[in-house]
């Protein structure tokens, strides 16, 4: 590799030959409302789940698409579905689907 | 005539009613054997009570008369009732018409249901001549309904109804042959009473009129085969179309009535309840989310089960507003029956929330929990604060700041061991609190509290009764007001929890109510329910206008509801002032205080002057 003079660390690192992007294609099918996140953090904010431990729609999105999906299947069990972070989304995401797909798509594409 | 062996038309007929009954008989054994030893135990001590009287009663009253479908809608209800009913009578009467003309009671059976073949000689006397009219008037009666089901396929708006169900190839072939059993039955005994001279009022007339034309002769035994053939055909179609409800419905009332319940898995109960919708579509008009162009209604749901091709598309986009369950003529439990087929798909992917601490006590008599939607709407926390200031009660309030979910939107998208991880998070602490009363500001989590938390000694409340015992007892000021309320009833509170009479009263107190068409277990959803996983929120957003424009038909000053989740989503499109009927009553509150610090100020300015 090339010597750019700085590092680069393996977690931040996509490779996109390693990339298993099913899960992320499934959910984004299923859900194309996801598509449009700004990222805004309305959902935190209210969020009953992350008022007792540390829990990030935005983190999950990020996990989603870097194919980070141990890390994945641990933060999306936290979701209670309370669905607070519905009515408070500017982009009128439908994030309760999002989460209900990636717990149906982990199982999914763990035994294909 | 060979008296051994039938003649050669019966053949269709008579193949056609032995493969039907050996394959209902076998289906019967089967859901019985399917159910659980204490179900089987609670039939066995049912079978020689009451129950099995009021069964009997009830699939007379439902199978033949259908009765609830006459409530809904009479003509769809008198289009049951002459094919099922009509159907029945012809066949008992025509038993007692064959019983009479072979002065016997021991005849093969399908000498009755070919009578006018059989017994070809002239009346003999003024009886058989009146038996054969009323077959006649019956069979009459049976076409007009036929006549309807013609309309009703082609021409669905005569029925008032929007759609007609879609049907598949089994249902196709079997609605053929209903079709052409009673015509065919019709022309065939107006032939015959052509060549013999003889049948009833009507189709002596029109047998007459058939041999001045025809050659009755040469198509008589054409035509009784080409009968027999429906008849065949239609038995022989009818376990694998929906016709199989007729079979299991009066299957299913006998269950019901010996106290069979739905379970948390799907068992052959649930099997019993999809086989026994007709599909009349009477839901469909009652879905709302068909105003917004989704067709996941309850009849298309239980077809995909019973055709095992259910999708979680359909299965998740409802809202369980239990609308349709209220109307179906069946009784089948929709809102369970879906919820177990979505526990089923889920049952992979629980969560265990293992992250949950036991969390601070204290110790109270009552305690508050607002649950995360008043969380969302903190006009309501801050009203029912107020009133719990005002009437001097000390509660603890148990989710101010950090207390998981009640679970119940974990149940309502199959969860439940998800959410029996939380439920018992917060029973613990409830009942650690010693308390006696537990007030909920949210149907949903009210509805779980009651039902699944198993708190013995704790009487769980809504805060519309809660409000309403304390402004009986005199603890809160009432306030005529002028204002014209229309009163919301939330799914989860209403035909959830069957509480339409409290809000209601409570209201009277501080305002007009006005009366709706549809309202109490008519009423319509907000559009908001959590239950529904799949929808957009612009469908939601057509479905809340929809509701609306109803409401603004009656000119109301303001919308009431008792729902945080209703009152959010009925302001998101901000067309009428919404209000929770704590936000009315803290209201009056606050009138009343400001005053009464009105008059004291007034009487100091008053007062100072005369001191000085």
């Amino acid at each position: 590799m090339i010597d750019f003079g700085f590092t680069l660390s393996e977690t931040r690192t996509i490779d996109y030959e390693q990339f298993d992007g099913r899960l992320l294609n499934y959910v984004l099918q299923n859900e194309p409302s996801f598509l449009t996140c700004l990222s805004c953090g309305g959902c935190t904010a209210t969020c009953s789940a992350g008022n007792l431990i540390e829990f990030n729609i935005r983190k999950i999105n990020l996990l989603l698409r870097m194919g980070e999906y141990e890390g994945l299947a641990r933060e999306i069990d936290k979701c209670m579905l309370c669905g607070k972070c519905i009515l408070i989304c500017p982009r009128d995401i439908n994030i309760r689907n999002v989460v209900m797909l990636i717990k149906k798509g982990i199982v999914k594409y763990k035994n294909e | 005539m060979n008296n051994y062996l039938p003649e050669l038309f019966t053949w269709p007929f008579i193949l056609g009613t032995s493969y039907l009954l050996i394959l209902v008989i076998v289906r019967f054994v089967r859901w019985f054997w399917g159910l659980s030893k204490y179900d089987k135990i609670r039939i066995w001590k049912g079978l020689r009570t009451r129950k099995t009287l009021r069964s009997i009663k009830e699939s007379f009253t439902e199978g033949l008369l259908h009765r609830k479908i006459f409530k809904t809608n009479p003509v769809l209800g008198y289009m049951h009732m002459s094919l099922a009913f009509g159907w029945f009578l012809l066949i008992v009467i025509g038993h007692i018409e064959t019983i009479i003309a072979e002065r016997s009671l021991h005849f093969p059976f399908h000498y009755a249901i070919f009578s006018r073949f059989y017994h070809t000689s002239s009346h003999t006397s003024i009886i058989s001549y009146i038996m054969a009219s009323v077959m006649d008037v019956l069979l009459i009666f049976v076409l007009s309904g036929v006549f309807l089901a013609y309309l009703k396929r082609f021409k669905s708006s005569v029925f008032g109804m929007k759609h007609s169900t879609r049907l598949k190839s089994g249902d196709r072939i079997a609605l053929a042959a209903l079709w052409c059993i009673f015509p065919f039955r019709f022309l065939t005994e107006s032939i015959t009473a052509g060549v013999h001279n003889n049948g009833g009022i009507i189709s002596q007339t029109v047998g007459k009129l058939f041999a001045s034309v025809l050659p009755v002769d040469v198509i008589m035994y054409p035509a009784w085969f080409a009968y027999s053939l429906a008849l065949g055909f239609f038995f022989v179609a009818l376990p694998n179309s929906r016709y199989m409800h007729i079979p299991a419905e009066i299957f299913f009332i006998f269950l019901r009535n010996y106290g069979v319940k739905l379970k948390k898995r799907i068992n052959t109960y649930s099997l019993v309840q999809v086989f026994s919708c007709s599909r009349c579509g009477i839901c469909l008009d009652t879905c709302q989310l068909d105003l917004a162009g989704i067709h996941t209604q309850s009849v298309y749901v239980l077809k995909n089960i019973r055709n095992k091709n259910l999708t979680d598309e359909v299965l998740f986009n409802c809202l369980l507003c239990g609308r349709c369950q209220q109307v179906c003529p069946v009784g089948i439990e929709m809102n369970d029956l879906r919820i177990t087929q979505r526990i089923e798909s889920t049952r992979q992917y629980n969560s265990s929330y293992d992250y949950l601490k036991e969390g601070e006590v204290r110790k109270s008599k009552v305690i508050y929990f607002a649950g995360c939607m008043t969380h969302l709407t903190p006009a309501i926390k801050q009203s029912m604060i107020q009133i719990f200031n005002y009437a001097g009660i000390d509660y603890w309030f148990m989710d101010e700041d950090k207390a998981p979910c009640c679970g119940r939107p974990l149940m309502q998208a199959g969860q439940y061991d998800a959410a029996e991880k939380l439920i018992e998070n917060n029973r613990q602490k409830i009942l650690h609190s010693g308390a006696e009363k537990l007030i909920v500001s949210c149907p949903i989590c009210y509805k779980v509290f009651y039902e699944d938390y198993a708190l013995h000694g704790v009487h769980v409340q809504h805060h519309s009764e809660f409000i309403l015992e304390l402004v009986r007892s005199g603890l809160i000021p009432k306030n005529a007001g002028t204002f014209r309320m229309i009163y919301h009833d939330p799914c989860e509170l209403g035909r959830g929890s069957g509480i339409y009479e409290q809000p209601r009263e409570l209201l009277k107190h501080y305002g007009q109510l006005i009366a709706l068409k549809k309202e109490k277990e008519d009423s319509l959803c907000c559009g908001g329910s959590l239950s529904n996983i799949k929808i957009s929120m612009q469908k939601r957003d057509e479905i809340t206008n929809l509701a609306i424009d109803v409401f603004k038909s009656y000119d109301p000053d303001i919308l009431v509801t008792s729902c945080p989740l209703c009152k959010k989503t009925f302001t998101r499109v901000n067309k009428v002032e919404v209000r929770d009927i704590a936000e009315i009553v803290a209201g009056a509150i606050e009138n009343k205080q400001s005053a009464k610090r009105h008059m004291t100020h007034q009487m100091k300015k008053h007062v100072k002057p005369t001191l000085v």
